[in-house]
């Protein structure tokens, strides 16, 4: 279904079938230019569904694309371009969400998961090693242990 | 009796069969939930009742298909989704191309899963199999009720319309017709796996046994999700006119993180089996892997991801979904909270084990599960909680995946080499030289001669390599390949147990994927011009004439056609057409994208809008991106060949005992 959605959304949401940067918009220098598609590709097409401004084809995406190549134009570095959008249009317009106090939470997300599965899986090793309270001589603990062992690599084997 | 009448009749007797499945499945879910001591007698009846639930199912969804075959307008969903003139495969794939056919659907596949189950599971414990179709029965229930209730298929006309509603063209497409059933099979498999986790969590009996029922219905689901996906992911490539392949918005998320905690649950399933440890996580991932399942068919249509993607907008259908969702997930979680801990845990090992690896496969896993599903929900919590808008887009998806993936890939060829309960890593290591170092060496060989645009292209290239040739290499040492003669080494690959060829293929089909998408993204050539027809533009070593532009009518469209030879190297010419379709009746656009294949490369071109008098041309040259969806291809391959082991085969662990004369692994 995803693929038919993703189509809906795009039929919806595109007024003319065209797609991406065109050839008038494009800068001269192709050192400049490759910088501007570069800032597009990170940039949201605020009009569409989860597109950027280089996949899309909407006025508005149209309109930022021009106005990244004016500001690249005009001597502003790619940080500054990208200020400038979001001085204008917040932080939506970023598909790569800015590290602050409303997006640690996200960008903390995977490092912390993974921290936590690596903690309890030394927790839970932890756990199981520490020999249990118990009143087994050390030679009855000895057999005890290499029936087990018997029994483990005879379930191996199964 | 008038023909009319007896096709009215036809569809009453569907909502009256769909109605009878509803009653059914709840009796059959209180009868295996709350009586399921009661042993052989009541499984007999249950595996009944769970047949005859498919058959009448299977009823309810035949006669809406023949309403929409036969363009019987008076059933509300025909007029409005389906039209006379359409072929009749999209008259047939048009039933599931909405909201109440796709949740019809979505059920034939639970009911066929239960049906299989009470058919196939002739040996499992009486009292295993009337919680398992106990709980698969509850899911029916919920979900049949929830569509005869807020989504009823079934709805009448009084005055039905001459025509139908619907002949957009551009979802008459083989990708639709196929892609929906691959997805829900895939999703609603993995149903199996949460009963089964339901039953051991009741039951409080969980061993190796249980996981060799489980892994193959978990491992049959993730082969059509992997094929669901991939399809999915091929036709977005060649429809939507921009050669991109993933787009990591939510609606792709939300089938990918199932076919995530799958690969994790397959893992740890495997490990259970063997070893009788990670019971308990087994379990975990059973469940989470469902509901991951149910958040992606349902969440994407409650509204709450805020999209276009939406069928039913009806903000009813979404509370009564989620509180449906809410119970079955909280009610699952809850119950392994209160009864995990009962469970005793197996066989020790020591970390440098292939315990040690998969465990650790699992813990990458899970951490990417993690984190697409963080990403994806993430925006629409901070706007309800903090108001303030956020886009979380492929940028930050790329990275946040690719820095899990990454030591995934680097680790994976080792597991398959590394003993069981304890294994001796260096002379694993020494195992791979070999392997690593023909890996260095093309890497290196491809960077020099293909340019590096960008500082990660050699890595991956190295784990896609690393990945590849490391899973052949255990089929390579386990033959002896050029240390016993060649018939010999044959003899022996031919011998191998098909876990160990299923084992290999999975993991060559995920290292092709990760070559196949290192190269497109390093070394894509794209170029956007305008021209005229007799002008040349040259792209990646192919020369693309632009030979006329000619406006035509189409059967139901007008098409701006551009035709075009390329000439590759070495390879000929071809003549191409590219075209810009308006639907008259909708007045809809679309682009028909020329995509050419030479080898596993292929040339892409679309042709754009008028620009002063000449035309936008678009052409890029992908190279090896076939690899991507031929890997997938190999992982489903890997999976079908797995269900054939006689080990694994289904509800047979009879048989399966027989066969442990075989020398351990």
């Amino acid at each position: 279904m995803t693929r038919l959605l993703v189509l809906i959304g795009l039929l919806l949401s595109l007024s003319m079938p065209a797609l991406a940067v065109n050839p008038d918009e494009m800068l001269a220098d192709p050192a400049l230019e490759a910088r501007a598609r570069d800032i597009s590709a990170g940039l949201r097409c605020l009009v569409c569904q989860n597109q950027s401004i280089d996949d899309s084809d909407a006025d508005l995406a149209r309109d930022l694309r021009v106005l990244v190549r004016e500001r690249l134009v005009a001597g502003d570095s790619n940080a500054e371009v990208e200020q400038y959008l979001v001085d204008r249009y917040g932080e939506y317009v970023l598909l790569r969400p800015r590290f602050n106090a409303h997006t640690w939470l996200l960008w903390a997300a995977a490092p912390v998961l993974f921290l936590i599965g690596l903690m309890a899986l030394i927790v839970a090793r932890r756990a199981r090693r520490a020999p249990p309270p118990s009143s087994l001589t050390d030679e009855e603990a000895a057999a005890l242990a290499a029936l087990e062992d018997e029994r483990n690599s005879r379930s191996h084997v199964d | 009796m008038a023909p009319g009448a007896s096709a009215a009749m036809t569809i009453e007797l569907g909502h009256f069969s769909l109605i009878l499945a509803f009653a059914m499945a709840t009796v059959s879910a209180m009868g295996g939930l709350l009586l399921w001591r009661r042993g052989e007698r009541l499984a007999q009846v249950l595996a009944q009742a769970s047949i005859l639930q498919f058959v009448l199912v299977a009823l309810a969804f035949l006669a809406v298909v023949q309403a929409f075959m036969t363009s019987d307008f008076s059933l509300k969903l025909a007029a409005e989704n389906s039209h006379s003139l359409k072929p009749m495969i999209f008259k047939i794939s048009g039933v599931w191309g909405n909201h109440e056919g796709s949740m019809l659907l979505w059920i034939l596949i639970l009911v066929l899963f239960g049906a299989l189950v009470a058919a196939f599971g002739r040996r499992l414990p009486a009292d295993l199999k009337n919680l398992v179709l106990g709980t698969q029965s509850l899911l029916t229930a919920a979900f049949t009720g929830f569509t005869v209730l807020t989504s009823n298929p079934f709805l009448r006309l009084a005055n039905p319309p001459l025509e139908g509603g619907d002949l957009n063209p551009v979802l008459q497409d083989i990708g639709l017709a196929i892609h929906p059933p691959l997805l829900y099979a895939g999703y609603v498999g993995f149903s199996i796996c949460f009963s089964f986790a339901i039953a051991a969590l009741v039951s409080g009996r969980v061993d190796q046994a249980w996981a060799r029922w489980v892994r193959p219905w978990a491992m049959l689901s993730w082969m059509f999700l992997t094929l669901g996906i991939a399809m999915g992911s091929y036709w977005a490539y060649y429809e939507l006119g921009w050669g991109g392949w993933w787009f990591w918005d939510p609606v792709e998320n939300a089938s990918f993180m199932p076919w995530l905690a799958g690969t994790a649950l397959l893992h740890s399933a495997l490990v259970m089996e063997k070893r009788n440890a990670l019971k308990i996580w087994t379990i975990f991932l059973s469940i989470i892997t469902f509901s991951l399942s149910l958040l992606g068919t349902f969440l994407v249509r409650s509204g709450i991801l805020t999209s276009v993607h939406t069928f039913a907008s009806d903000p009813t259908r979404g509370i009564v979904i989620l509180s449906i969702l809410a119970v079955l997930i909280g009610g699952a979680f809850l119950l392994f909270a209160m009864r995990s801990p009962a469970l005793r845990q197996g066989g020790l090992f020591a970390p440098i084990s292939r315990e040690g690896a998969l465990i650790l496969n699992n813990l990458f896993l899970a951490t990417a599960v993690g984190a697409v599903l963080v990403g994806t929900l993430y925006p629409l919590l901070l706007d309800a909680l903090a108001g303030t808008s956020i886009s979380v887009g492929a940028p930050f998806f790329n990275l946040t995946f690719g820095v899990l993936m990454a030591p995934l890939l680097l680790v994976l060829p080792f597991g398959p080499l590394l003993a069981w309960k304890r294994a001796d890593l260096v002379a694993v290591g020494q195992r791979l030289i070999g392997t690593a170092a023909l890996t260095i060496f093309l890497t290196i060989l491809i960077s020099a001669l293909g340019g590096v645009s960008f500082s990660l292209v050699p890595l991956g290239l190295l784990l896609g390599f690393w990945v590849v040739f490391g899973s052949v290499a255990e089929l390579v040492e386990r033959a002896r390949i050029g240390r016993i003669p060649l018939r010999e080494s044959i003899r022996r690959l031919v011998g191998l147990p098909r876990s160990i060829w299923s084992t290999a293929m999975g993991h060559l089909g995920l290292g092709l994927t990760v070559l196949g998408i290192v190269s497109v993204s390093a070394w894509e050539s794209e170029l956007v011009t305008t021209l005229n027809p007799g002008q040349t533009a040259d792209v990646a070593g192919y020369t693309i004439a632009f030979d006329s532009f000619e406006t035509e009518q189409g059967p139901n469209y007008v098409a701006d056609t551009g035709r075009f030879t390329v000439t590759g190297p070495g390879q000929g010419t071809r003549q191409l057409e590219a075209e810009r379709r308006t639907y008259v009746a909708t007045g809809a656009p679309t682009t028909e994208a020329a995509i050419s294949t030479y080898g596993l490369s292929q040339l892409y071109l679309q042709l754009g809008e008028p620009l002063d008098d000449t035309h936008v041309v678009r052409i890029w040259h992908k190279p090896y991106i076939l690899l991507i969806w031929i890997g997938a291809l190999v992982m489903a391959a890997a999976g079908a060949l797995s269900l054939t082991d006689r080990r694994l085969r289904v509800g047979a662990p009879a048989r399966a005992r027989r066969t442990a004369a075989e020398p351990a692994e």
